[in-house]
This record gives C-alpha cells, sequence and structure tokens, in this order.
C-alpha cells in the first residue's frame, strides 16, 4: 500500500533509468536527507555529532570502499585499513608541504595516493583467489603500517611518529566546530555515496558483478580481466584513502599508524558482512551496527550491570558482541539490507498481504 | 658463518613454532572448506585454561585430561550453534562466523579465568645447547619434535583410517558426502576437537614461551603466512610453509632490516608468501583447483 | 525469516531505549573523575591494575574523610578496549557528566592521549598521562591543559642512564660503553630515541637501537644480533607481551638478566612472571615502588578491600600496577583539594582543577601526611613545568617479587629541560598555538 509502484509510467528511458526510480525512494531519500542535513545538527549535541555521527559516516565510507571491491568485484581484502592508512597520511603531508592546498583538493589527492597503492597490491588479484588472496592483503595491511611508522619523512620527523591535523578550513570558514565538520563529512559521504551508486549500475559495476560471480566466465565473455580487476582495486582504495583521511583530518585530529591497524580492517570486512555484500545502502547500515553495537553495550551493561562485576561485564559485551555476528549470519546471511529489502516488499502489500 | 647457520637454525625451529599453530587452519579447513579465524582464540583459551587448572595445585595429566575434555566440548557446541545452522552457506559467511566466535570465545575465556597473565611450566627444559659453537635452544628442538610427531600422526589420519577419509570427503562437497552417507555431524565436531587439541599443543609450547595471556591470539597472525605458503589443505604445506617462513623471515631481519630500519619481520613473511603464491596460486603443496564454466 | 524479524526488533527496542534512558546516578554535589579503563585485551592486567588501584584509593577517601573537604568522588567506568577511537568515545561521553564535568581526564594509552590532548585543550579539561605520553607536554606554556607528572619518559631515561653510570663506577666511565634499546616499534617505543642519542653524545657511550615489531611474540632475530653486537647493557623498551618473550630470548642467547635495565611499563608483576627464572636479577626503572607496607596501603585495605569493595582482586593490592594506580589517586585527589583552596569546597570544573594540577605542592611532609612516605617522591608543578620533578627508583625481581635497589635518583633535568622545549615549540608553530607566558 505505503509502498507501491504501481501507476508510476516512465515515458523515457532516461527517467526508467534514474538512480531512484520509485517516488517512495525519492520521497524517502529526500527525507534521509533532510533529516541527517538539518535536523541531527539541530537536535544532536556534541558528543553525538563528534563521537557517533562522524566515525559513523566516515567508516561507512571505508566500508563502502570495501564494498565495491569485495560485494561487487568479489576480491576479498583485508588490507582495507592499510588503504585508509595511506589516505591518512598522504593528507598529512599534502597539507604540510603544500599549506596553500585546499582541503577538498586534499582529500582527493589523498584518495588518489591511496588509489595508487590499492592498484599496486592489486595485481596479484589477477592471479590469486579467494581466501589465499585475502590472506595475501594482509602483506600490504603490515607492510603499510610499518612503512609508516618507520620511515620518518612520512611523519615529518616527529619523534613519536604521530601525526596531527593542523587547523583546517574551507572556502575561509574555520572549521573548528563540531557541527561544521559533521556538515562537510556528511557532504563528502553523500556525494561519493551517489557516485557508487551510480558506478555499480554502469558498465563498470556489471563487469565487476560478473567477475564476482564467475571470472573464468566472465573472461570468456570479453570483459578485461586486468583492468576491471584493478579498476576496481583503485576504485576501492580511493573511497578508504578518502576515508582515511576524514578520520585522521575531521574526528581524531591526530593519528598514529596503529590506528589502522588489522582490527580496523576486520572491523570495516564486519560492517558489509553484517550490512550486506553487495548493497550500498548495507555498508551504511552495517557501518552503523558495528560502530553503535559496542558503544550501547557498554553504556547499557553501566545500566543494568551493577549486579555483575566490572570485569566479567566487559568480557559479556565481548561475548554479546561476537555471539550477534554469529547470530545475524545465521538469521539473515545476506545483511542488514536484505532485511530492509524484505520489509519493502511487504509494505508494499501491507496492509491487506492477500 | 657460524652466525648464518645459528639464525637459519634458529629460524627453521621458530618456523615448527608457527606450523604448530597453521596445523589447527589446516586441519579445519581441509576437512569444512572453513577458514577458522577462532584458532587463535581456541589456543588461548585452552592455555588459560589449562594453566588456571595447574595453579589449583592439580596433577599435569588431570589438568591436561580436563583441558581435553573442555576443547571437545567446545568442539561439540561450536558444531550446534554456529555450524550446523551454516551448512552450505558461502565460505565467507563461515568465515566471518569464525570471526564472531573468536571474540566469543576471547570473551569467555576471560570471564572464566580472569585477564591476568600467567607463567606457565609444564618442565620443558629451556637451556641453551652448544653445538659445536652452535647455540641452539633445547627448548625449539622439543618443539620441532613435537610438531614432527603431530603432523606424521595426522597424515596417517587422513590417510589412513575411515574418518579421515571421510573428513576429505566432506571438504570437497557438504551436499554430496551427505548423499553418500557420511554423518556430517560427527564428523564436524571430530575434526573442531582435533584441532582444539592441536590448539591445546600449540598454547603449551608458546604459553610457556611468552606466557599465557591475551597476546596468545595474535600468534594467528604468524601462522597466516606459512598458512597460505604451503597451501591451505595440506598438512606437510604447513610444515614446509612454517619452515621457510621461520628460516626466511630471521635471515632477513639479520641481515636486510639494518638497512631499512628493522622490525621487518611484520609483513616479511607476507611479502614472500605473496611471491611465492604468484608463481604458485595454490600454494606450495596445496590442491590446484581447475575452474570451468 | 519470521523469526529474524521478531529478534531483529527486540533488539532495536533494547538498543534504543538502552540510549534514551538517562544515565543519572551522579549526585548534585559529587565531583566527578571519568575511568577510560580497559578490561579485556592484550593490555587488561594495566588496565584493571592501574584504575582498580586508583578507584579503590578514590573509594578509600569517600569511605574515610568523606570525600575531598567533603565533596565526595564518583567516577564511571567506560571500556575503552586500549583503541583509540574507543577512547575518544568515552572522553566525548563523559566530559559533561553532571554536576561540573570531569575533573581530569587520565587515557592510560598512548595513543589516547596523543588524541585527547587538543581536546583536553578546547574543552578545558586536563589530560593528565602520569608516567606516560608525550615527554614535551611538560613545557605548561604550549600545552596548558597536559600533565606528565610525575616524571615524562624522557627523564626517566636519564636516570636510567644515571643508574647505569652508579653501576659501571661513575658516569665518565660510560665512555665506550655499548648500549642497546630494544624498544616497541611504536610511538612509544621510539619516543626515547632522540634523548639517548644526545645523552650518547654527552657522555661517549655508543647506542643502538634495535626495533621490535608489535607484538613481539617472536624475537629471536633481534637476540641474535645482540649477541653478535655484545652490548654492556641493554635497556628494555617493552609493552605487553614484548616484555616476557624478550626476557626469555635473553636468557636463551645468554645476556645476564642483571644487565637489562626496564622501563616503568616493562617492570610489573605481569611483565616478568611468565619468564619465570629468565627473569631473575632483572632490574626495572619505576616511579613507584611495589609493596604493601605503606600506610596509605593500609588505609585502603582497612576501608575498602577488607570489606569486599575493592575494585580489583585483593591478591593484587601492591603489586606495580595496583600501587600506580594509587598514584593517579593521589594525584587525582591532591589537584581538587589545591584547587578547592582557591575556588572553595565544592565540586569543580576542569577548568578549576586545572589550577589544582598546576598548584600542586606534595612535599615530604605532605607525603608523609597522605602515608605514602617512599611510596612517591614529592611532586611541585607551576605553570612552566607540568612534570613536577618526579625521581625514578630502580627495583630488582627476586624472583618472588620487586626489591627496591637504589634510592631516588633524581633525573637529569638540565639536559631534557631545553629539549622539551624545543620540541614543544615546534608542536606550537606546527599548530599555531601561541604560547601562554608565565610569570
Amino acid at each position: 500500500m505505503i509502498y507501491r509502484e504501481a501507476g508510476q509510467f516512465k515515458a523515457t528511458y532516461s527517467a526508467d533509468q534514474a538512480l531512484f526510480p520509485i517516488r517512495q525512494d525519492q520521497v524517502g531519500v529526500a527525507i534521509l536527507l533532510v533529516i541527517a542535513y538539518i535536523v541531527v545538527p539541530f537536535v544532536g549535541n556534541d558528543y553525538w555529532l563528534g563521537s557517533i555521527f562522524i566515525p559513523f559516516l566516515v567508516l561507512s565510507l571505508a566500508a563502502l570502499g570495501l564494498n565495491i571491491l569485495t560485494g561487487y568485484a568479489g576480491q576479498l581484502s583485508l588490507g582495507t585499513a592499510g588503504f585508509m592508512a595511506v589516505g591518512a597520511f598522504a593528507a598529512y603531508n599534502f597539507a604540510i608541504r603544500v599549506p596553500a592546498i585546499p582541503l577538498l583538493l586534499n582529500f582527493a589527492l589523498s584518495g588518489l595516493c591511496a588509489a595508487c597503492v590499492g592498484i599496486l597490491f592489486g595485481v596479484p588479484s589477477l592471479r590469486i583467489k579467494g581466501f589465499y588472496l585475502a590472506v595475501a592483503t594482509l602483506a600490504s595491511q603490515f607492510f603499510i603500517e610499518w612503512l609508516f611508522t618507520r620511515v620518518g619523512w612520512f611523519t615529518n620527523y616527529s619523534t613519536s611518529g604521530v601525526i596531527s591535523a593542523p587547523p583546517l578550513s574551507i572556502f575561509g570558514h574555520s572549521l573548528s566546530s563540531v557541527w561544521s565538520r559533521y556538515v562537510l563529512t556528511l557532504a563528502i559521504v553523500t556525494v561519493m555515496a551517489l557516485g557508487a551508486k551510480n558506478m555499480v549500475r554502469s558498465s563498470v559495476g556489471r563487469a565487476w558483478m560478473a567477475v564476482r560471480d564467475m571470472d573464468v566466465a566472465a573472461e570468456v565473455i570479453g570483459i578485461r580481466m586486468l583492468r576491471t580487476k584493478l579498476l576496481a582495486f583503485g576504485v576501492s582504495s580511493f573511497y578508504c584513502g578518502v576515508a582515511g583521511a576524514l578520520w585522521a583530518f575531521l574526528y581524531l585530529g591526530t593519528v598514529e599508524p596503529q590506528a589502522f591497524d588489522l582490527a580496523r580492517s576486520f572491523q570495516i570486512l564486519f560492517m558489509i558482512i553484517i550490512g550486506g555484500v553487495g548493497s550500498i545502502l548495507g555498508s551504511f547500515l552495517g557501518a552503523a551496527f558495528i560502530v553503535l553495537l559496542p558503544i550501547f553495550i557498554n553504556i547499557g551493561s553501566g545500566m543494568f550491570g551493577h549486579a555483575f562485576r566490572a570485569d566479567t561485564i566487559t568480557q559479556i559485551e565481548l561475548i554479546l558482541f561476537g555471539g550477534l555476528i554469529i547470530f545475524f549470519l545465521i538469521v539473515e546471511p545476506h545483511g542488514l539490507a536484505r532485511l530492509w529489502r524484505i520489509g519493502k516488499e511487504k509494505l508494499r502489500l501491507w496492509p491487506f498481504p492477500y | 658463518m657460524t652466525f648464518f647457520l645459528e639464525v637459519l637454525v634458529g629460524g627453521l625451529l621458530s618456523g615448527a613454532m608457527y606450523s604448530l599453530v597453521a596445523l589447527g587452519f589446516v586441519l579445519i579447513f581441509k576437512a569444512s572448506g572453513v577458514f577458522n579465524f577462532a584458532q587463535g582464540a581456541m589456543v588461548l583459551f585452552s592455555a588459560l585454561t589449562l594453566v588456571s587448572l595447574l595453579e589449583k595445585g592439580w596433577n599435569l595429566w588431570m589438568c591436561l585430561g580436563i583441558t581435553l575434555a573442555g576443547m571437545v566440548f567446545l568442539a561439540y557446541l561450536i558444531e550446534r550453534i554456529v555450524l550446523r545452522p551454516l551448512v552450505n552457506q558461502p565460505p565467507l559467511a563461515l568465515f566471518l562466523a569464525t570471526i564472531g566466535l573468536a571474540f566469543a570465545i576471547e570473551g569467555i575465556a576471560q570471564a572464566m579465568w580472569g585477564t591476568q597473565v600467567h607463567g606457565l611450566n609444564v618442565g620443558i627444559p629451556d637451556v641453551p645447547l652448544n653445538v659445536k659453537g652452535l647455540l641452539i635452544s633445547e627448548f625449539d628442538i622439543f618443539t620441532g619434535i613435537i610438531a614432527a610427531v603431530l603432523v606424521a600422526a595426522l597424515a596417517l589420519f587422513f590417510s589412513k583410517t575411515r574418518v579421515g577419509r571421510a573428513l576429505r570427503a566432506v571438504a570437497d562437497d557438504h551436499e554430496a558426502a551427505l548423499t553418500v552417507g557420511i554423518p556430517l555431524r560427527h564428523i564436524w565436531v571430530i575434526v573442531w576437537a582435533v584441532a582444539g587439541i592441536v590448539a591445546l599443543v600449540a598454547g603449551i609450547v608458546w604459553g610457556s614461551r611468552v606466557g599465557v595471556q591475551f597476546s596468545l591470539v595474535l600468534i594467528a597472525y604468524k601462522a597466516l603466512p606459512a598458512l597460505i605458503l604451503g597451501g591451505l589443505d595440506s598438512v606437510p604445506g604447513a610444515i614446509a610453509g612454517g619452515l621457510l617462513i621461520g628460516a626466511s623471515e630471521k635471515l632477513a631481519e639479520v641481515y636486510v632490516g639494518p638497512f631499512v630500519g628493522g622490525a621487518i619481520e611484520s609483513w616479511f613473511p607476507y611479502m614472500l608468501a605473496l611471491g611465492f603464491l604468484l608463481i604458485r596460486p595454490e600454494g606450495l603443496f596445496g590442491e590446484v583447483h581447475i575452474e570451468r564454466v | 525469516m519470521q523469526t529474524s524479524k521478531k529478534w531483529f526488533s527486540i533488539l532495536c527496542v533494547a538498543v534504543v531505549s538502552g540510549v534514551a534512558a538517562p544515565v543519572a546516578t551522579v549526585q548534585a554535589a559529587d565531583q566527578f573523575v571519568p575511568v577510560p579503563i580497559y578490561r579485556t585485551g592484550p593490555y587488561a592486567a594495566g588496565g584493571t591494575g592501574i584504575f582498580g588501584g586508583m578507584m579503590d584509593y578514590m573509594h578509600m577517601i569517600n569511605e574515610r574523610d568523606g570525600g575531598v573537604n567533603g565533596v565526595k568522588l564518583t567516577w564511571e567506568e567506560c571500556e575503552t578496549e586500549y583503541k583509540v577511537d574507543r577512547g575518544v568515545e568515552c572522553y566525548e561521553r563523559l566530559k559533561n557528566k553532571p554536576p561540573t564535568g570531569a575533573a581530569m581526564f587520565h587515557p592510560l594509552s598512548t595513543g589516547i592521549t596523543y588524541a585527547t590532548i587538543e581536546r583536553g585543550a578546547a574543552d578545558k579539561i586536563p589530560i593528565v598521562s602520569m608516567g606516560y605520553g608525550r615527554a614535551d607536554a611538560s613545557d605548561g606554556r604550549v600545552f596548558p591543559y597536559t600533565f606528565t607528572m610525575p616524571i615524562n619518559y624522557w627523564n626517566q631515561n636519564t636516570a636510567k642512564i644515571k643508574f647505569i653510570g652508579t653501576k659501571v663506577g661513575g658516569m665518565d666511565k660510560l665512555k665506550g660503553l655499548k648500549i642497546a634499546n630494544v624498544h616497541h616499534d611504536s610511538a612509544y617505543g621510539k619516543e626515547t630515541i632522540p634523548i639517548l642519542e644526545a645523552q650518547a653524545k654527552k657522555y661517549g657511550f655508543h647506542v643502538k637501537h634495535y626495533a621490535v615489531a608489535h607484538p613481539g611474540l617472536e624475537q629471536k632475530a633481534i637476540w641474535l644480533q645482540i649477541r653478535q653486537d655484545k652490548p654492556d647493557w641493554i635497556i628494555l623498551r617493552g609493552w605487553g607481551v614484548m616484555n616476557p618473550t624478550a626476557l626469555k630470548e635473553a636468557a636463551r642467547v645468554g645476556f645476564p638478566s642483571n644487565k637489562i635495565v626496564g622501563v616503568w611499563w616493562s617492570g610489573s608483576e605481569e611483565d616478568v612472571r611468565p619468564a619465570g627464572d629468565s627473569a631473575k636479577g632483572y632490574i626495572a626503572a619505576g616511579f613507584h615502588p611495589a609493596g604493601t607496607d605503606f600506610p596509605v596501603i593500609q588505609e585502603i585495605m582497612k576501608h575498602v578491600q577488607n570489606k569486599g569493595k575493592g575494585h580489583v582482586e585483593k591478591d593484587r593490592v601492591g603489586t606495580m600496577y595496583y600501587n600506580r594506580g594509587v598514584l593517579h589517586g593521589i594525584v587525582t585527589v591532591e589537584a581538587i583539594r589545591t584547587a578547592q583552596k582557591k575556588y572553595g569546597n565544592k565540586p569543580l570544573t576542569g577548568e578549576q582543577v586545572q589550577f589544582g594540577l598546576e598548584h600542586l605542592k606534595i612535599d615530604e611532609a605532605r607525603i608523609k601526611a597522605l602515608g605514602a612516605t617512599a611510596l612517591m617522591s614529592p611532586i611541585h608543578t607551576d605553570c612552566r613545568d607540568h612534570e613536577g620533578g618526579g625521581m625514578v627508583k630502580f627495583q630488582e625481581w627476586n624472583g618472588q617479587k620487586w626489591v627496591t635497589i637504589t634510592d631516588w635518583i633524581k633525573p637529569d633535568f638540565a639536559l631534557t629541560r631545553p629539549l622539551i622545549e624545543e620540541s614543544a615549540a615546534k608542536y606550537a608553530q606546527e599548530k599555531g598555538i601561541k604560547p601562554r607566558t608565565c610569570k
């Protein structure tokens, strides 16, 4: 009833190929954007904006990047955090070596740096597959972490190897308030998410999906493996690189190489599995789930947990986190995005499901 | 030259310790096609259980028996709660489930036995031996022997016993194995239990070396390059991979490390494994899969 | 599918209600101190031990004295898992707790310290990194809201060289010695490299740095190299599992453990116990000794632990980490007390507590009154110096417990202060901070 596309006729091909062809979707996205851009900044306080929404958005972006690679092009990667590190350190070096560089250009260039590194480490994917590839991508993860710890040039020879973001401004406005950083993050993420949505339905995206479903078959029908796979690595790393730069500049302010360790890569992998492999929306749902869950469990156990000893509670949090991941995989291996799709199917008929 | 030999031998013996951990991965992958990321957590769980029982002042063999029973029970629970509902799901989902499992096992282990750091001494001697000017640790030789015995036993188990052959059938295809009448559930419990025992052995060896503490879960990362270098589904591969990785990483750290700032042990094994994989994408001893459209 | 949806909605409801419900258990007239603890993961022993000691001390102050001049202390734990982003989230969650916000924040991790320094300065909440974090934050002109008392890494390191000097029979005997610096390959581990280089130049010894890859489970290559290089002394700058592994490997290559000097993050019971006999004779620095025979620890036993209200297992009282936590508690309480002299006996804001931290005067008389004689060295902070001139004691592990083997050793402030100021000035320039002028 609510979600029914009957009666919406498309008169032109371009209307049929729109990003959101169904009116309910258009309205939904519009409402979502209004909430994100207008309601949230006014309602949320600094804690919510700065410690929940910004990391959520940044990690969504990284999850989106990994989803392009793993969900659409089918290449399992455990090196996501490494590419984020490249983005973060590139952004830092651009900022201190070329102080006049505009912030957005800086982020774009950092993303490009990460893309180059990603393409380089993507080359083995032409030969190695599956779990072998996943473990091989750990090489990039550990190597990049080591490189930024070891080579002083990347951290401008700071004794400790920690980089910290210089004072930021965009078009002359200082980004000192949490509110302004939130809006900038949101704007970047919105643009890049729409870009990704567009990309995955283009010929490139369809080539990726063909490779994912079976790369031998894809090669047989004339998809060029080299270009398609490396492009997936490049685009994915671009997204991760920008996410890394945002993480360092707009969220934490300071970053050491260990901020992008393997645990981060796994965290992002979790996001796309829980959210939905091969779904743009899923990247956001998964990020929300993985970012918020430990915090909520922590707050919740602080409220209800006085009956237990404090260290037991912490372990219960850990068990609960692991258990929920298994639980989700069992009840819905296709992730939260699939639940959303099922919900839409139901809404189509509701309240007369006959 | 002596120094070179010393590094080489030391590296090979370290490699044997990596193999012990890699073996656990191989077992489960070989028998169920699951890349079990919880192996490190299982090492922690078994070692922590053993050491906590020992600290109650009980007899070593009794503690070992109880811990073994615990690992079998854990295997049963894993099969019941995690694997059975996920039959025929894509390998990625199973892989992720084992990561969730790793969190849960880490939590359970720490909730049961606390987060304290323990020393473990099961009586393996640890004095350096001087063999013709080479300094070799007795402990490491002991480890090497344990690894060799385990591998021989497992190789026999897989090739000569009925259960072992059933395991290999299951790995090839869950449904086909079910069709020909292999009891999938029992098989999985058995293989996870065996992996649990291997984890216990690794836990004892590593635990007496670095102490029983949470960081034991991290030894999985030392085992992974050995694992893919040898081939995910090959028991001898895990050993060969371990030795190769151990020796070359030590040599690299000593002879290349100083020129690039050191601490290259974190990534060098992975790069080496990557290099080998470019030549042999299924690892040195891994089964070659022919892909057809 | 039906069940899954049901479960999902239950989960959603639980999550939403968990957030929406107000988390207000703090009384109106209490002073709030956040506790960003880590109870799980590889470093849990440090998190539970130190914050356990700190909470026990604050609890004791509440029980025995009815709070600080009548103002009760309250605290809330927040699990960081030793991760920077979780730590920042904890900081943001707890900084505005009623009634007056966080009095100060103990990050208890190098990464979280770095990430909260700027936030603390912006929010006017003191970041107190006791014996860790940025050494150059001891310059109060550039870092008004960061404190490193009682002593930072650089000064610890100079004390260590002094200790080695006394061991070899005078500082002039250091000339020509070979010292190996075995350090964790991270921000924390690399922090002392420049100061060691500076000292090597001053005293004429040779220093060589050996980086151990995180987490340090495998160090054979490093120790074979050390055996080859034959250093006279080793400085061990480890963290977590790297420490026992290093001690074991040292024994294996035949390096005497009484020639290894560890930093205070390599000097807890948890660091040596797993190494067994290999650790016997090993020496570690500390800004406090271990043990329970200090009046303040006895008071805690009486008022908190023996009543079953302890925040950590009873058998850990008096361990290195625990006593460090008690010191955290003493500094916290004394800073609040000092600030109360100026602002009155009521809950204070972080900005007001900053005054207390900056005007700390814990002299021998005060230490005696606190019941902490020999547990801590005097601390005097001012606007310029946020470190307070702490000193270092060295202890030896006898296989059972830590035995103090030196009196307080004074670091080489004359050497480090200019370096601290230089490094702080560089930071100020990068960040566009205009240093305060101190009278």
